[in-house]
């Protein structure tokens, strides 16, 4: 499968090491992909990474969000608008927002966690009839690693119950801080009629979905996005295998009654 | 052959026959790949001619050894498995996917007219266990429109019977053999070799199959040749070197995660990935991006990689599995076990090659009962496992 050519047609910094980039193709787009989904990103001469996108945007453009940790995130994250960049995709499987209709949508974000999420929750504010409440629940390691901090306060206003965290406050901060999963119990109120995405840090999502089990919230109704190395996003390359499933595949988004038993093996 | 003869799905050739089938091959515009002995050993590889197939060549085989002997008879497949299997011609180890070039606005790609047009393989002496193996390759690669596919829609299969299974072998218990079981070939062969002369039975299976019969000199096989090609090969499901308990393999690898027998192998693993290399099920591959020194041309290759290397779990921080005990754990649990998820079978077809080209000699027939025997012991006698 060739890559797909894509320009940046806008670079937004979103903390000191991420950038979310606006794409537009310049030949036959890709399919639209659903939140949840990734695309596989091509820096020229570089290399290839999964990138869950991470908005909506006009038209047949990509909004993908990137943390630079590694050479080829590093230069994705280093292009500027007009450069070209490689597109495969979209795969994987999606946050299932039909899990949440009628229910309390609960959605946690760890870190850079809040990208994958971000489409499924603006697609729910979307529709916000559907829903009943709709809280969201973002930790972030300090303030400066806040994602789409300026989206906030418009979340709220269109409806959702937004609480924010950090592990390690500023000088400036004046909201609260620690992890993330303490928030979990007062977020839930009626555990039989709520749905919960939850999105971070490997050991975040299972003490977070392992506090939604204790509060009552059915495994079956919490949706996590897991993550392996990743090298063709075709189910062709066996990198990403996680026990039984292939994550590209059969994931990144499962549903943590399938993810629990394996989240519990080391090593696996 | 006369015309008027009814469809022959049982004929009688010599080793002029299979010079004759050879011929037919090439004339065809088939590459014939068959085993031949090289490096003392039997590979399998490009033949130029149906007499560069190993007669009178066999091999003896044990966990961590490999050694040709000379038979007493002029057998052409009188051996088991070598290092190589089919799935170095259908999924080649090094295979160039694109090139891109700089340009004025970014880049362009482009693929190589040679790399996409896939060559016209005949594979001559297919055993069972191979010939499942590449059916298993297809669940996991033939998706539509891949070079797989492309690859595997033009290959001319001539399977061969196992009369003599090797010291290491154990297809009869995984279903696999010793007899041709499955669909997908076009001829099989059944090799004797006694005082009636060198002989192959050849049944057909398919059209392609009969068509290329046509143009071997071949005589009808009588019934009793047929009966003694059907008993040797019987013979041979009650000679294997090993087996293989198979029964519930998928629960037994779901349930040993902890076992404490992973340690014991991981004592012995080297996590050199041979048996990824010399399994024919083995598909794990990676990409590489690469380019020239003035960075105006790029590449992107695939190669075979296995789930041995350190770096194949690699997140950010790290390795998932950076225990070589958690890699050789995956490696067997994945074939015997998750394979049945993933693709709803088993990905072990018994050909004993991972045994032989183990440099330490692990053989996955002695873990598995290993494992269940530590299961039991688990689970104790009033206890359900």
């Amino acid at each position: 499968m060739w890559p797909t050519r894509y320009v940046v047609a806008a670079r937004q910094a979103e903390s000191k090491d991420t950038v979310t980039l606006t794409l537009r193709p310049v030949e036959n787009p890709i399919e639209p992909p659903r939140p949840g989904q990734f695309t596989m990103l091509y820096a020229y001469g570089v290399g290839e990474v999964p990138i869950s996108v991470s908005g909506f945007a006009r038209g047949q453009e990509l909004v993908q969000t990137i943390r630079a940790i590694g050479a080829v995130t590093r230069a994705l994250c280093a292009a500027a608008p007009g450069d070209m960049i490689g597109v495969r995709g979209p795969f994987g499987t999606q946050w299932q927002l039909s899990l949440a209709e009628g229910r309390d949508l609960l959605v946690v974000a760890g870190g850079v966690g809040l990208a994958p999420l971000r489409p499924a929750l603006l697609a729910a504010l979307a529709e916000r009839a559907g829903y009943r409440r709709i809280v969201l629940l973002v930790g972030a390691r300090s303030p400066d690693d806040l994602l789409f901090a300026r989206e906030l306060e418009t979340w709220r206003g269109r409806g959702a119950s937004v609480r924010v965290t950090v592990d390690r406050a500023d000088a400036d901060w004046k909201g609260e801080v620690g992890l993330v999963t303490r928030f979990i119990d007062g977020a839930v109120t009626d555990p039989a009629r709520t749905a919960a995405f939850v999105c971070g840090p490997e050991i975040m999502m299972r003490i977070c979905a392992h506090a939604l089990v204790s509060r009552g919230v059915a495994a079956e109704n919490i949706l996590v996005s897991l993550e392996r190395n990743m090298r063709c996003g075709a189910a062709l390359c066996g990198h990403c295998q996680l026990g039984p499933l292939l994550l590209c595949r059969d994931g990144p988004v499962v549903n943590y009654a399938d993810a629990a038993p394996l989240a519990a093996k080391q090593e696996l | 052959m006369d015309a008027t003869t009814t469809t022959p799905t049982s004929r009688l050739i010599d080793t002029r026959g299979l010079e004759d089938l050879y011929d037919a091959l090439v004339e065809e515009g088939y590459r014939v790949i068959g085993p031949t002995v090289q490096d003392d050993a039997i590979v399998l590889r490009e033949l130029s001619s149906a007499q560069e197939l190993p007669f009178g060549w066999g091999v003896r085989l044990q966990p961590a050894g490999y050694r040709l002997r000379r038979r007493d008879d002029t057998a052409a497949f009188g051996h088991s498995a070598g290092p190589q299997s089919w799935k170095r011609f259908l999924h080649p180890p090094r295979e160039r996917l694109w090139s891109a070039t700089r340009t004025a606005d970014g880049f362009e790609l482009s693929g190589d007219r040679a790399d996409d047009e896939p060559p016209r393989y005949a594979f001559l002496g297919v055993r069972p266990c191979d010939l499942r193996a590449i059916a298993i390759q297809d669940r996991v690669l033939a998706h539509p429109g891949s070079r797989y596919a492309a690859r595997r829609a033009g290959v001319f299969i001539i399977a061969v019977n196992c009369t003599e299974p090797g010291e290491t072998c154990f297809c009869a218990s995984m279903g696999t053999g010793p007899g041709v079981r499955d669909p997908g070939h076009d001829l099989a062969l059944t090799e004797l070799v006694d005082d009636g002369g060198h002989r192959f039975l050849v049944e057909v299976g398919s059209q392609q199959g009969l068509d290329m019969l046509w143009q071997v000199r071949s005589k009808r096989a009588g019934d009793a040749t047929v009966q003694q090609a059907r008993s040797a090969v019987e013979a041979a499901a009650g000679r294997m070197g090993r087996q293989m308990q198979a029964d519930g393999l998928r629960g037994l690898m779901a349930d040993s995660h902890q076992a404490a027998r992973w340690d014991d192998v991981a004592a012995r693993c080297l996590s050199c990935g041979n048996c990824t290399m010399a399994c024919p099920t083995c598909f794990c591959t990676t990409i590489e991006d690469t380019t020239d020194l003035t960075g105006d041309h790029a590449e992107r290759w695939q190669h075979w990689d296995s789930c041995f290397d350190l770096d194949f779990s690699y997140l950010a921080g790290g390795s998932v599995r950076s225990t070589p005990k958690s890699r050789y754990r995956q490696w067997l649990t994945h074939k015997l076990g998750t394979w049945h998820d993933q693709f709803g079978e088993s990905g072990c077809v018994g050909c004993g090659r991972c045994i032989v080209w183990c440099p330490t000699g692990i053989d996955l027939t002695e873990e598995v009962r290993a494992l269940r025997t530590e299961r039991a012991q688990r689970s104790g006698p009033w206890e359900r496992s």
